[in-house]
């Protein structure tokens, strides 16, 4: 058995680039850019091959250090690893050639933070182990810090100040979470976990649950669920486009935790923690939703719109992964694609358009009109039509599926109110932001001075654009991928048995693979 | 008498971590997350079981059980945690400095103009932390 390094590339090749960006920086500035895009091409390549294997499903685990399952660390990649992998490699070269022409110059060390940042997301997207999780949160975390402070003033610096405190008490809490499921279990490699856990003695049932719910607290951290999640607005509002389009990633981060660990270690099977969690996360991610929306309608800025319709898509995921069946996880699944696509085209989009109103920005006062109305124009009402959910696009068939899955579902009543409320209030946020910029100008000609959209900045937003078509237009195969994802994720026990049973490279099969090389 | 001296070490440690968090001013606020994370330390270490003579090296002659040995692994997990909150704590130092001097004020919650263009910029990029004004 050789081992399979395509598994732990994702995470190796940022962190080396991102190492080699702080050498390059100093000696060859000029270049940086295309290593960076190569790097990143390169990531989306071997995102590409993972997805394809893990569509045959296979789920593929990397032993780190080749020491056996449950006491070293296991790299997985599975249906759904591969799936966030992918999508946050191409979110990532969309973010990355946007930020040439402008933000990747305007502070120090830029692209050495966007490689590191990349590398935690790839990390805690694969990894099979609490504790390592919590090492990759920390890791994508603290180049997000420094991301978000790029070049930042005042206003970045205050919420940046927040959003770093918060981040700090929310891992105080997951270490104690994932320490007490050491003390209690005796493993932090997930898949042992759901074994030990699913045969704890009935006296260890407080504690576990305890631990649990500490673990999905900081996970509704990050996913910027109900009443943990006034931290973003501010925060997405004040980083820059590239890094706040990255970002759009960031909250998928915490979804995707709570995805895994409710599926894998509070599965239906899992003894004393059995759905743990389940019907406060749906009652919160229902009341995230309508948070969203009401801060949407309410949010000054452009920016602050989008970022509230993140949170948005936040609550919407959260509550059907709550739900839990698998229809609503294909749909949830869907939509998160979806989402995050069309969040990150929105924050690159306002971005272009912010630059040519002068210095009134992205706030929505009647100012100088931009300076490529129809290119904009057309550009912000497709996105907006995107993100609100409108039919020919994917946002309408992926909450279609989230609705149609739960029509029989107990509180559906619930959802269903939010999800399409949630669409209409976006939509209106969205016509009247839209109507202010473009229509309701002060003077009728454009500040002379105003940037045009740069041959990059297109490149990235036509590419969004693109995949959120693409990902409409291919709607059958992506839904067959979900749907196979969700019916992995809901049997767990394949994952289990593949991740405890996965042999270590025996010292024969080493020299073999070594002698096949040489040869 | 050990688990109740740790146990309350942590309960104390956190109590004030906490208090020290709550008052919102940038110097405080570092202070409360670094006892915090000194209690999550120590309990990290609690979790493996502590007891007097317990060393985690395996020496000659002493059977490999956990009544003899101290479990290794969470103390590679607070070492783990220790490094990643020092530098956590480096960090949130320099952003507090540079909040403090960009903003004029020690308030978490400094009043910025939202109004002003000027608040959207770096006024002095790459110097994170720096006492110019």
């Amino acid at each position: 058995m050789t081992p399979d390094h395509l598994i732990v590339a994702p995470i190796l090749l940022p962190l080396l680039v991102g190492a080699l960006m702080l050498v390059v920086e100093r000696y060859r500035p000029d270049v940086q850019g295309a290593i960076a895009i190569a790097a990143t091409v390169a990531l989306c390549a071997v995102a590409i091959a993972l997805l394809q294997r893990a569509a045959g499903d296979e789920i593929g685990v990397y032993l780190l250090g080749n020491w056996p399952a449950p006491f070293g660390i296991a790299l997985v990649a599975d249906r759904l690893s591969a799936l966030m992998v992918a999508m946050a490699a191409g979110v990532a070269l969309a973010a990355l050639v946007h930020a040439q022409s402008r933000w990747a110059r305007c502070g120090p060390h830029f692209h050495a933070f966007f490689q590191f940042q990349l590398a935690g997301l790839n990390g805690a997207f694969l990894t099979a182990d609490l504790f390592n999780l919590f090492v990759f949160f920390e890791l994508l975390l603290i180049a997000s810090y420094a991301l978000l402070l790029h070049a930042a003033g005042g206003r970045a610096l205050r919420s940046g100040f927040h959003y770093v405190v918060v981040n700090l008490a929310g891992s105080s809490l997951f270490l104690i979470a994932a320490s007490l499921f050491y003390a209690l279990a005796g493993t932090l490699n997930l898949a042992d976990l759901a074994v030990k856990v699913a045969a704890a003695p009935a006296a260890d049932a407080g504690l576990l649950r305890a631990a649990g719910l500490m673990l999905l607290v900081v996970f509704a951290l990050k996913a910027a669920v109900l009443p943990l999640g006034f931290w973003l607005p501010d925060t997405y509002g004040a980083a820059p486009a590239p890094v706040a389009a990255l970002f759009a990633l960031m909250t998928k981060v915490g979804v995707y935790a709570i995805l895994r660990t409710t599926t894998l270690v509070f599965g239906p099977d899992a003894g004393p923690v059995a759905g743990l969690g389940g019907p406060v996360l749906y009652a919160l991610g229902v009341g995230t939703i309508v948070l969203g929306a009401l801060g949407a309608l309410a949010a000054p800025r452009l920016k602050g719109i989008v970022a509230f319709l993140v949170v948005v898509s936040a609550g919407t995921l959260v509550a059907a992964v709550a739900d839990g069946t698998a229809q609503t996880l294909a749909g949830a699944l869907y939509y998160l694609v979806h989402s995050t696509l069309a969040a990150a085209l929105l924050f690159l989009l306002v971005e272009a358009i912010a630059r040519q109103r002068g210095a009134t920005g992205d706030r929505l006062w009647s100012a100088a009109p931009v300076a490529q109305p129809a290119l904009l124009g057309l550009m912000f009402l497709g996105a907006a039509a995107a993100i609100a959910g409108l039919p020919p696009l994917p946002g309408f068939i992926g909450k279609l599926g989230i609705l149609a899955a739960t029509v029989d579902a107990p509180h559906a009543a619930w959802l269903w109110t939010a999800l399409l409320g949630s669409g209409l209030v976006a939509m209106i946020a969205l016509a009247r932001a839209g109507s202010r910029i473009f229509w309701k100008v002060r003077q009728p000609q454009p500040d002379p001075a105003a940037v045009r959209v740069g041959g990059g900045e297109l490149a990235a937003i036509a590419g969004l654009a693109g995949a959120v078509v693409a990902l409409a237009v291919f709607a059958a195969p992506a839904q067959q991928y979900a749907m196979a994802t969700a019916a992995q994720l809901l049997a767990p026990r394949g994952y289990i048995e593949r991740v405890l049973g996965a042999p270590p490279v025996t010292r024969r099969a080493a020299v073999a693979v070594a002698g096949e090389g040489a040869r | 008498m050990t688990a109740w001296l740790i146990a309350s070490g942590i309960g104390v440690l956190t109590a004030t971590g906490t208090w020290l968090l709550l008052r919102a001013r940038t110097f405080d606020v570092p202070l409360g997350l670094t006892l915090l994370s000194y209690a999550v330390n120590l309990f990290i270490v609690a979790m493996g079981r502590v007891g007097p003579g317990v060393p985690a090296i395996v020496r000659a002659g002493v059977p490999p059980s956990l009544a003899h040995y101290a479990d290794p692994l969470p103390q590679a997990l607070a070492l783990t945690a220790i490094v990643i909150s020092f530098a956590m704590t480096a960090l949130l130092l320099a952003l507090a400095l540079k909040a403090r001097f960009v903003n004029d004020s020690d308030l978490c919650d400094a009043p910025v103009d939202d109004a002003s263009p000027a608040q959207d910029v770096d006024p002095a990029p790459g110097r994170v932390g720096s006492f110019a004004r």
